[in-house]
C-alpha cells in the first residue's frame, strides 16, 4: 500500500519534476559540456572540441590569478566586516535597548533594496562632481577639494566592499540575532554565578553556542561574496585598470562582450570549485559533529 | 473510485505544467507585432521615436511596433542574448559602428542589399554606410551619424580673457591653465576616460590628431609607437597638472554631460547630445553658454599636415537574420530613417540624408529647430574628419585591452610604452586566434 502512495506521489510530482531539472540541472550540464568546447557567439557557429584547454588556459592566464586574488579580497574583507559589525549589532539587539525593535526592522532596509539600485545609490553617494560623501567631508572639514573615489586604483575595491557591506551585513546580523533569541539564559547565569565576566561568558559560551549560525552565515555570505557581480557592474566596470575586476565580471566579459561561450562556462565551473572549497573549509573548521549530538 | 481520485490529480498536475508554458498570449492574427531595440542615449529621445512609432503605426494598422530602451552599454550584450532565442527578443536593433563584424560573423543580421533603393543609396552620406556594409553587402540601414564634438563654455572664456577657443591641444593646455589660475572652474577639462569604449573613442581623437593610427597599414598595432605613446603621455600629464578632471577616469559620456552642463568644467569631448542638454534649462545651467570649435590637433600633426580629427559614433539599424517579420520590421525602419521624418526630428540627431546639408534644403534643415543653426555647422565641420575604429570581429575584445592599458597608464599602475605595448601585444595574439 506504502508502495503503491510513493509510486502515486511520484507520478504526480512527475511534471514538476521535468521542469525543475530542465531548468536547474540540464542548464548545468550543458555548460559542462560547453567548458570543454572552443563556442564562439553566434547562429550555426561551429563548435569546436579543446578538452580542458578552455580550463588550461585560464589557469595559466595572469589576469586570471590577479582576479581570483582580488575577488578573494573582496570576499574575506566584506564577509570579516560583516560578521563582526553582524555580530555586534547582533549583541546589541539582543540586550533590548531603547528602540531595538525599530533598529530590527531598519536593519531590513538595506537588505531589501535591490542590489541594482544599492549600486546605483552608491555612485551617486561616490560620484566625484555630486556626491554626498565628497559634500560631507567637506562640510566636516575633512578634505579641501572634491576627490574622485572611484577614479582611484588603490580605493576603489574598498569602496566597492564598503557598499556591499552596507546591503548585506543585515542578513548577518538578523540570522545572528536570530540564533541568539533561540540560547538558553541559564549556562551564562551559572557562569556568572562562577564568577566569569561578561568577556569570558561571550567567548567562552555564546560564541561556541552560536558557532551554528555563524556558519550558515559565513557560508552563505562567502559563497555569494565570492560570486559578487551586480555590484561591480553598476558601480566600476571592473575599473579602474581592473583593480575591481572581479571573477564573475571577467565571466560575464567572456562569455558575453568578447563571445567567447566555452571560455565563459570554464571560468563558471572553476568558480564553483572555488566556493566549494571554501565551503568544505568552513565545514572542516566550524562543524563538529559530538558539539551537535 | 480511488483510481478515479488518481487520475484527476494527474490531470490538474498536467493542466497546471500546460497552463505554465502556454499562457503567452495569442496577438490577433492580421495585426503584427515587431519588437525593436535602440538606445537611450545619444540621438533622438526615447519619448520622440515612440511618437515616430506611433506615427507609424496609425500608417500601418497591421503592424505594431513595441520599442525597447537601453544605455549604449546595456545594448551589445542584449543583443546577443536575444539572438539565443527562436524566433528572436528583437526583430530590429540599433547596431554601433564597432559591431556590424562581429554580428555578421555571428550570423546575427539579415542581408538587405536587395531592399536598399537606388533613392536610399545615393541619397544617404556614403560614410553612412561604412557601419553596415561589408564585402559589397548591406545588413542595415543608417540612423546616427554621430561624431566626438569638441565644446567649450564661451562664458568661462570671456572671463579669463580667451577670445578664441583652442585650435591645438597645447593651447588648449594654456588655455586650462589661464582658467584654473583664475578659480573659474577648479578642473577646466572633462573626458570620458572611464573603462569602457569611451575612453577608446577620446584615445582616437588624439591620437588621429597626432597623425597617429590605430594599426599600419599591414593591419599590426601601431598605436604603441611614438605618436601612440605621445598622446598617452599628453593625456597623464594633464592629470597630474590638475587641468583634466581627475574625475574623467570613473565618467563615462552621461558623466561628462553632467559635469558639463552643471559649469563643472570649460572644455568637453562628447558626442552630439551633450549641446541640446547643455541648453536645457531644466537641467542646465549654463544655458546657452555652450560653443562648437572644430576639434583641435596636436601642433606635431598639424605640421605633418592632420587639419582635424574625431571619431565615428554612428550607428544604424539592422533586422535581425531569424525574424518571422523582415518585411514588416523593413518597411518600420524605412520609415524611421526616412528623410521626412528625420528632418522633423532634427533637433537631437541630424538626419543621415546628404541632400538635406546642400542648397535650400540646407536653409530648411537649420531653420528645423532652434538647435540646428549651431549643430549643423558643426557637424558639416567635424564629420569629414571622423576616424573608424578597426573593423574586426574581436572588436570587443581588442577595444578592452586598449582601455586597460590606457587606464593603468593614467593611474600610474604602468608607464604609457608598456600599457600600449601589452595592449599591443593582446591584439597580435587576438588576429592570430
Amino acid at each position: 500500500m506504502q508502495q503503491q502512495d510513493a509510486r502515486t506521489a511520484w507520478l504526480l510530482l512527475a511534471p514538476s519534476l521535468v521542469i525543475l531539472l530542465g531548468v536547474t540541472l540540464w542548464p548545468v550540464i550543458s555548460t559542462f559540456i560547453l567548458s570543454f568546447f572552443h563556442a564562439p557567439t553566434g547562429i550555426n557557429q561551429v563548435r569546436t572540441f579543446v578538452g580542458f584547454g578552455n580550463y588550461l588556459e585560464m589557469l595559466r592566464d595572469r589576469t586570471f590569478w590577479e582576479t581570483i586574488g582580488r575577488t578573494l579580497y573582496f570576499t574575506v574583507v566584506s564577509v570579516g566586516l560583516e560578521l563582526i559589525l553582524g555580530l555586534a549589532i547582533a549583541q546589541l539587539i539582543h540586550s533590548r535597548p531603547w528602540g531595538w525593535q525599530f533598529l530590527r526592522f531598519s536593519l531590513i532596509i538595506p537588505w531589501a533594496v535591490p542590489t541594482i539600485v544599492n549600486g546605483a545609490m552608491w555612485r551617486w553617494i561616490y560620484s566625484a562632481d555630486f556626491g554626498a560623501l565628497n559634500g560631507l567631508l567637506m562640510q566636516l572639514g575633512l578634505i579641501k577639494h572634491y576627490i574622485p573615489w572611484l577614479a582611484q586604483p588603490n580605493m576603489a575595491m574598498n569602496l566597492v566592499i564598503v557598499a556591499d557591506i552596507w546591503h548585506t551585513m543585515p542578513f548577518v546580523a538578523l540570522v545572528l540575532q536570530a540564533a541568539l533569541a533561540t540560547l538558553p539564559g541559564d549556562l551564562e547565569e551559572a557562569a556568572a554565578v562562577d564568577g566569569a565576566n561578561a568577556w569570558q561568558r561571550f567567548w567562552q559560551i555564546r560564541i561556541p553556542l552560536l558557532k551554528p549560525a555563524i556558519l550558515v552565515a559565513l557560508i552563505v555570505r562567502t559563497v555569494d561574496a565570492f560570486r559578487v557581480f551586480d555590484i561591480v557592474y553598476i558601480l566600476t566596470s571592473g575599473g579602474p585598470a581592473y583593480k575591481t575586476m572581479t571573477i564573475t565580471y571577467l565571466t560575464y566579459l567572456n562569455s558575453f562582450a568578447f563571445g567567447k561561450q566555452g571560455t565563459g562556462a570554464a571560468l563558471s565551473f572553476l568558480i564553483s570549485a572555488f566556493t566549494i572549497t571554501m565551503a568544505l573549509v568552513y565545514i572542516r573548521i566550524f562543524y563538529r559533529p559530538e558539539e551537535t549530538q | 473510485m480511488r483510481t478515479l481520485y488518481k487520475i484527476s490529480l494527474l490531470v490538474l498536475a498536467l493542466l497546471f505544467v500546460a497552463g505554465t508554458v502556454g499562457c503567452a498570449p495569442k496577438p490577433a492574427a492580421d495585426v503584427v507585432t515587431i519588437h525593436v531595440l535602440t538606445m537611450d542615449q545619444a540621438g533622438l529621445k526615447p519619448a520622440e521615436i515612440d511618437q515616430i512609432a506611433r506615427e507609424f503605426e496609425a500608417k500601418n494598422p497591421d503592424i505594431k511596433v513595441n520599442m525597447e530602451y537601453l544605455g549604449y552599454d546595456f545594448i551589445h550584450d542584449k543583443i546577443t542574448t536575444g539572438m539565443a532565442a527562436n524566433p528572436p527578443a528583437y526583430d530590429a536593433v540599433m547596431i554601433d559602428v564597432i559591431w556590424p563584424d562581429e554580428f555578421i560573423k555571428a550570423g546575427y543580421l539579415l542581408d538587405v542589399t536587395d531592399r536598399i533603393t537606388p533613392e536610399m543609396k545615393s541619397g544617404m552620406f556614403p560614410a553612412s554606410w561604412n557601419g553596415v556594409t561589408r564585402n559589397g553587402k548591406v545588413y542595415g540601414m543608417p540612423w546616427l551619424m554621430d561624431v566626438k564634438y569638441f565644446m567649450y563654455n564661451k562664458d568661462m572664456l570671456q572671463k579669463a580673457g580667451i577670445t578664441d577657443p583652442p585650435k591645438t591641444w597645447e593651447e588648449l593646455v594654456d588655455q586650462a591653465k589661464i582658467i584654473k589660475d583664475k578659480g573659474i572652474v577648479e578642473f577646466p577639462i572633462i573626458w570620458s576616460w572611464n573603462q569602457k569604449e569611451g575612453v577608446v573613442c577620446d584615445y582616437a581623437v588624439l591620437l588621429y590628431g597626432n597623425g597617429g593610427s590605430f594599426v599600419d597599414a599591414n593591419g599590426k598595432p601601431a598605436f604603441n609607437n611614438d605618436k601612440g605613446v605621445e598622446v598617452l603621455t599628453w593625456m597623464k600629464q594633464t592629470l597630474d597638472d590638475g587641468l583634466t578632471n581627475p574625475s574623467s577616469i570613473s565618467s563615462d559620456e552621461n558623466m561628462v554631460r553632467d559635469n558639463f552642463i552643471a559649469g563643472e568644467s570649460a572644455f568637453a569631448v562628447n558626442w552630439l547630445f551633450q549641446y541640446s542638454d547643455s541648453n536645457d534649462a531644466s537641467k542646465s545651467t549654463i544655458v546657452g553658454q555652450a560653443a562648437f570649435a572644430p576639434m583641435p590637433v596636436y601642433q606635431a600633426g598639424a605640421d605633418a599636415g592632420v587639419k582635424g580629427s574625431s571619431v565615428d559614433g554612428s550607428s544604424s539599424f539592422a533586422i535581425m537574420a531569424t525574424t518571422p517579420y523582415p518585411d514588416q520590421t523593413w518597411k518600420f525602419l524605412s520609415y524611421l530613417t526616412s528623410n521626412e521624418v528625420q528632418t522633423r526630428y532634427s533637433a537631437e540627431m541630424l538626419p543621415v540624408w546628404q541632400a538635406d546639408f546642400e542648397g535650400e534644403a540646407l536653409k530648411q534643415l537649420e531653420g528645423a529647430t532652434p538647435n540646428n543653426p549651431v549643430t549643423v555647422p558643426a557637424f558639416l565641420a567635424q564629420f569629414p574628419y571622423a576616424n573608424e575604429r578597426p573593423t574586426v570581429p574581436y572588436y570587443n575584445e581588442a577595444s578592452a585591452a586598449l582601455q586597460l592599458a590606457i587606464q593603468e597608464a593614467l593611474t600610474g599602475v604602468k608607464p604609457p610604452q608598456q600599457a600600449l605595448d601589452d595592449a599591443a601585444a593582446k591584439w597580435i595574439e587576438l588576429a592570430g586566434k
